[in-house]
């Protein structure tokens, strides 16, 4: 089957700041896909040459496999939701849902038909003649997503689709798009700064770092079996080991990682297991967050280990500030990382 | 020290009159001094005139204005200024769009304050100058002439010239020279609140228009012209009203017929018709207030 959107080898720089390094992507039709990584990183450029605001300097863009590289967005079958909804101020929400319909000369009984139905779609029925500077954030953002799908495209681009929108809301919303997509079918491209939001809507993820594709998985995969540091520290949290600890720890000097919430805490005399890494060291400080806490301990050769603790009713509490402690974990748990 | 801090402790929570005490002067000034005597012009073209005297009675009539509107020669002047302003400001706006929005989307940052200083440079000049030095730019032996001689292409320029009404003998004694006079002195007035409204729309419009399947043209009538209106408008407001009013280009350059503002300086000075100079001024006045409610139902400050 050909790849919905594949990237060949796309480069493009800014005078001398290289923002996409010769990445190649290939997504398939349907897939929810989340382009994840920090600002700077070429996760938004990479979203742009797919829409057509932006042409590689070297590389080519496909669709369906059809090379689009030079193709302007107005002849592409790809449809933008933007960070900042770019809604048209002078036209009221059923317009701008129609916007897509009447540029390509639909007729006007026929567009606001089928912009009615995109707005029952987004649950705005009653907002259609309303003017965009009335809505709220997440009601702007559901219009700007009526907006993108009235064309029907193939696939669909969101630049941070819930950056601008409060906690609450950004959950809800993070469910409302991934039931969308399952129901429409359509290939979903998402670009964000936030893990936490990539992990619970993508199919896979790629994450990029200065450019480049640093590792492309499913959530589980990234989160479970981290290739990098850099990976395993921006998604989610991380001790990452270097050094002497880790030759001393494993044997070999390569790095490795282990996950806060998969150290135990162990009072400094316990007898590690069999299968069983550990260390000892002296607590920093506790921080208690409800459902779990978290502390910070410092071994005797002062690397600084993140530890995460699930609280329940019986749950001992972790010892004061300042105690000695053991700390092990599951020598199977620890991910070896590439060298840098 | 005490004192200003008294006074300050003695504005602090009692707003209304801190921005009252803010607004008086300049109010006072327009009121009294602008208002005033607008209204003071106003009503002296209800004034009747002794015609074998020439002094303003003030004893209420229309009489001035059914002579404003009966003359043919009155109704020439005001049709001969209107149609010049009218030109002008669609030359302008014309003009000006492809300009500000360069300066406003494409130029870089040293490129665009290049642009702005370009734009308002003229403006730095003594007005005089600028006109009698287009006097010259425009005259039988001026430069314009001397370039279409050069390229070989006077005969044009004579075709041109021939035109009726607008034509003849030289540019700088016809109604085209006249016309490339007042686009000239406008254009600023024009290009910079159009610049100013274009800046204001954000790139990410443009590109949602297009991602939508909107061609260039359709994203320029959809989208950037809707949203540049208000530019538009309050530019055309200065072209079209400072072309109204003006005295001095139609007097140095152009063809011997009158303007509305040759009108007013005349009646009032040398004829001494005050009622009558008074009533060629509420022309403008009552153009412009349509003017204004035209575009206002044709949506332009929609979008403010």
């Amino acid at each position: 089957m050909t790849a919905a959107i594949e990237l060949r080898a796309a480069t493009r720089s800014f005078g001398n700041v290289v923002a996409l390094d010769r990445v190649s992507l290939s997504i398939a039709a349907g897939e929810f896909f989340a382009l994840l990584g920090p600002s700077g990183s070429g996760k938004t450029t990479c979203l742009r040459l797919v829409a057509g605001f932006d042409h590689p300097d070297q590389g080519s863009i496909l669709l369906d496999g059809r090379d689009v590289t030079d193709v302007p967005p107005y002849d592409r079958n790809v449809n933008t939701v933007f960070q900042d909804y770019a809604l048209f101020p002078h036209m009221s929400v059923a317009e701008n849902i129609a916007y897509g319909l009447r540029v390509r000369r639909v007729g006007a009984a026929e567009r606001r038909k089928r912009a009615l139905q995109m707005l029952e779609l987004v649950r705005l029925g009653e907002f259609a003649d309303r003017r965009p500077n009335q809505l709220s954030g997440g009601q702007k953002q559901r219009v700007a997503l009526a907006r993108a799908l009235i064309n029907q495209p193939r696939v669909l681009l969101l630049d941070e689709p819930l950056g601008a929108l409060d906690l609450k809301l950004r959950e809800e919303m993070q469910a409302e798009l991934k039931g969308l997509q399952q129901r429409l079918g359509i290939t979903f491209v998402f670009v964000t700064h936030d893990q936490g939001e990539a992990l619970s809507m993508a199919d896979r993820v790629a994450v990029f770092s200065r450019g480049r594709v640093e590792q492309l998985d499913t959530p589980r995969g990234l989160y479970t079996r981290p290739r990098t540091s850099f990976v395993a520290s921006f998604v989610g949290s991380a001790n990452v080991v270097t050094g002497a600890l880790a030759e001393r720890l494993t044997g070999r000097r390569a790095p490795f990682a282990i996950r806060p919430e998969l150290i135990e805490v162990h009072a400094p005399d316990a007898a590690l297991t069999a299968g069983m890494l550990g260390t000892d060291g002296t607590l920093e400080d506790v921080l208690y967050h409800g459902s779990s806490s978290r502390c910070h301990v410092r071994t005797d050769d002062g690397t600084v280990l993140a530890v995460a603790r699930a609280e329940s009713a019986g749950a001992e509490p972790l010892p004061p500030r300042g105690a000695r402690v053991r700390l092990a974990w599951l020598a199977s748990d620890a991910v070896a990382l590439e060298a840098e | 020290m005490t004192a200003l801090r008294a006074a300050s402790t003695f504005l602090h929570g009692r707003n209304a009159f801190y921005v009252s005490l803010l607004l008086l002067p300049p109010l006072l000034w327009l009121g009294t001094v602008y208002l005033g005597s607008l209204f003071v012009l106003l009503s002296q073209s209800f004034y009747a005139i002794d015609e074998f005297t020439a002094r303003v009675v003030p004893e209420l009539t229309l009489a001035t204005y059914r002579q404003l509107v009966t003359q043919p020669a009155n109704v020439d002047i005001v049709v001969r200024t209107v149609l010049m302003a009218v030109t002008v400001t669609i030359a302008c706006g014309v003009i000006a769009f492809p300009v500000a929005n360069y300066m406003a989307r494409y130029a870089g940052p040293k490129l665009k304050a290049f642009f702005y200083v370009g734009v308002m440079l003229p403006m730095w000049t003594s007005y005089l100058v600028k006109v009698y030095a287009w006097r010259l730019i425009l005259a039988k032996q001026g430069i314009v002439s001397w370039g279409f001689a050069t390229a070989g292409a006077t005969p044009f320029l004579d075709k041109v010239l021939a035109t009726p009404v607008v034509g003849g003998p030289s540019l700088a004694s016809s109604y085209i020279g006249m016309f490339i006079v007042f686009v000239y002195m406008w254009l600023p007035f024009m290009i910079l609140p159009l610049a100013a409204a274009l800046e204001r729309v954000p790139g990410s419009l443009l590109q949602a228009s297009a991602d939508l399947g909107a061609r260039p043209g359709q994203t320029f009538r959809n989208v950037v012209l809707p949203l540049a209106l208000p530019g538009l408008a309050a530019g055309s407001v200065f072209t079209f009203s400072l072309t109204l009013g003006d005295y001095i280009i139609p007097s140095v350059v152009g063809a011997p017929g009158y303007f509305i503002g040759m009108m007013v300086y005349q009646q009032q000075g040398t004829a001494g018709n005050l009622p009558l100079a008074a009533a060629f001024s509420v022309v403008p006045i009552i153009l412009i207030a349509l003017y204004l409610a035209l575009a206002r139902r044709l949506g332009a400050f929609d979008a403010l």
